[in-house]
């Protein structure tokens, strides 16, 4: 599906050229020169636009329509993979997906939001917006990881936690805590991996790890920046200003240096252009991450998880 | 400029009797409109007599309703948040923080310590809502976790009396981590086999919610206080619709399993003294 933010729209008019170029060549004609002209131009455009983007125009980035959701890395990062459903009480969740699979010929639980795409996808998702009976579902999952001492990889990529009368009704506040005391204490390695909108409790809900990785152009935060405007600028439109206020960018929370390990590079122009180039470059920090992990015993792991936590600690005493 | 000296007869006010009505003595009841004697409510506990309204309390307040007299000690007195982000929206953050501290006498949402009720040794953490709105920052997560922690310490119960809007946007990332820093701490309490109460007071919401706040192996709720995760004006606002009589409150809640429950004010000590005998063995 094509589809392009405002700032990429400079870069829209290159390739348009470009193509219509290539097309020519073709004939006699030759205009090789001229393409390879164009395409450094196109190429330092890029580079421009993306290393000025604002807090606002990465949150876009980061909820771009092509980028890749859980299953796109799915597919191309893991083996086996089996979808797995139902929460054994209420539902199945089509908005956190969760399953098996493995991971560099290695067994291991993968659970992350899910987006749609068009229209109809994007309703069965629900926006990628999980109701209680999803994170009860990735906890079923995660208790199993441990059952069968497999490590556990999330995907995190929600705008949050769905605001409707079922999901009160049905306890999402006790669901989400339960998580989080939960994935405190499991016994096996967990790698979170921020990897388009990092959106409050919601996001959180499967965001306990021993490592938390963003992606470069993911954005994480305690809320969304509207909804931070409606009730600090008490103007829903102000998202832009409350963007820059809350400092959501994974270079931002880098900068913090409590709350994330890494940083995962992204393909020249986002993710979105790329999926498998994109995958490619979580893979290979996943690989060192959990390497790194499997050194440590079940007790160990959980200590190393519940320091991490308490070193999130910016006080004055 | 003659005329000017004739001075005229300053304007008296006319006394508007019906609707002064002195500071401090008399104080009306936003759940039945009563106006009653302020002294007559604070006898009651703060609870309407008329109405059994549960009128919002100070922390220490509290800690003189449920501990026994001067058994508190208080940890972390002075404790104190950080703008570390620099965060600016009308006003700068750190200048919401003196505010704050000025206008409530406390230095942060949470005061926390040890103590007993009826003797038993408990530690407490207790939310100030007149603090920023008792929004939750690294300063509230730090004693709530501390609290859990001096409790697994002393191998004794944990109690944590929540009235909280949230998680405080101004501390962004830190403050939605403080959700998982203080649920990993009760999940210590929790493999001790030790017992946390959580006691949810109007209002609950939020962040605060979705972390201790719902984690108590008992949660008690006071009457019709307001407790859930989405603010109502926000479902409201994603369902287009009204949201039915009674949601998010206490009873509500009860009814929905989410509490086991609902404890009247004049009760809360008596109430907590007999479960914490029961889970303690004594
Ligand atoms: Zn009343």
């Amino acid at each position: 599906m094509q589809f392009y933010l405002e700032f990429e729209k400079p870069l829209v008019a290159l390739e348009q050229k470009l193509n219509e170029l290539r097309a020519y060549s073709t004939d006699e004609v030759d205009f090789s020169g001229e393409i390879e002209k164009l395409e450094k131009k196109a190429e330092k455009l890029r580079r421009e636009i993306f290393s000025n983007l604002s807090r606002w125009q990465l949150t876009q980035l980061a909820r771009h329509i092509n980028r890749p959701f859980t299953l796109d890395f799915v597919k191309h990062i893991f083996t086996d993979w089996f979808e797995v459903h139902g929460d054994r009480n209420y539902r199945d969740d089509p908005a956190l997906v969760c399953g098996f699979a493995r991971f560099d010929g290695e067994p291991c639980a993968v659970i992350g939001h899910q987006k749609g795409r068009d229209t109809k996808e994007k309703v069965y998702r629900n926006f990628g917006m999980p109701n209680p009976e999803g994170y009860r579902k990735a906890l079923r999952i995660m208790q199993m990881a441990e059952q069968f001492g497999l490590p556990v990889f999330t995907f995190v990529d929600t705008p949050g936690a769905f605001p409707g009368i079922g999901a009160e009704e049905r306890g999402q506040a006790e669901a989400i805590a339960r998580n989080l005391r939960e994935m405190a204490a499991l016994k096996v390695p967990i790698i979170v991996t921020v990897t388009g909108e990092g959106g409050s409790g919601g996001a959180l809900a499967v965001a306990v790890g021993n490592r938390v990785l963003m992606m470069q152009h993911a954005v994480y935060s305690v809320i969304s920046p509207e909804g931070c405007a409606a009730i600090l600028w008490k103007d829903g439109t102000k998202g832009e200003e409350a963007a820059e206020a809350l400092k959501l960018t994974a270079h931002d929370i880098e900068k913090l240096g409590c709350v994330i390990d890494e940083v995962i590079p992204e393909p020249l122009g986002g993710a979105h252009v790329d999926h498998e180039a994109a995958a490619e470059m979580v893979r290979i920090c996943l690989k060192k991450h959990l390497d790194e992990l499997k050194q440590l015993s079940p007790d160990e792991l959980r200590e190393q998880r519940y320091q991490k936590l308490r070193a999130m600690t910016i006080i004055k005493e | 400029m003659a005329w000017f000296k004739k001075t005229k007869a300053p304007i008296v006010p006319v006394e508007t009797k019906k609707v002064k009505m002195p500071e401090g003595v008399w104080r009306k009841c936003p759940h039945c409109n009563e106006i009653i004697y302020a002294k007559e409510i604070e006898r009651n506990q703060n609870v309407c007599p008329k109405c059994d309204y549960h009128f919002r309390i100070s922390a220490r307040e509290r800690i003189a309703l449920v501990l026994d007299d001067g058994s508190f000690t208080e940890r972390d007195a002075t404790m104190q948040s950080v703008d570390f982000l620099e965060f600016k929206d009308g006003m700068r953050y750190r200048d919401r923080i003196s505010a704050a501290i000025k206008k409530s006498g406390l230095n942060d949402a949470v005061l926390w310590g040890e103590g007993t009720i009826d003797a038993l040794p408990v530690v407490v953490a207790m939310f100030d809502f007149s603090f920023m709105g008792g929004s939750m920052g690294a300063v509230v997560g730090e004693k709530v976790t501390r609290a859990a922690e001096k409790a697994l310490e002393n191998r004794c119960p944990c109690l944590v009396f929540s009235s909280s809007g949230g998680a405080r946007m101004q501390e962004s990332i830190l403050s939605l981590m403080q959700m998982a820093k203080t649920s990993a701490a009760l999940s210590r309490l929790k493999e001790a086999g030790l017992p946390y109460i959580s006691v949810l007071t109007d209002p609950t919401t939020g962040g605060v919610t979705a972390s201790f706040a719902m984690l108590g192996d008992i949660n008690m709720a006071e009457p019709r206080a307001l407790i859930g995760f989405a603010g109502p004006r926000v479902i409201e606002q994603t369902i287009r619709q009204k949201l039915p009589e009674g949601f998010q409150r206490s009873e509500y809640l009860l009814e929905h399993g989410m509490v086991d429950m609902i404890v009247r004010r004049p009760e809360m000590k008596s109430r907590l003294s007999q479960i914490l005998r029961i889970f303690m063995k004594q």
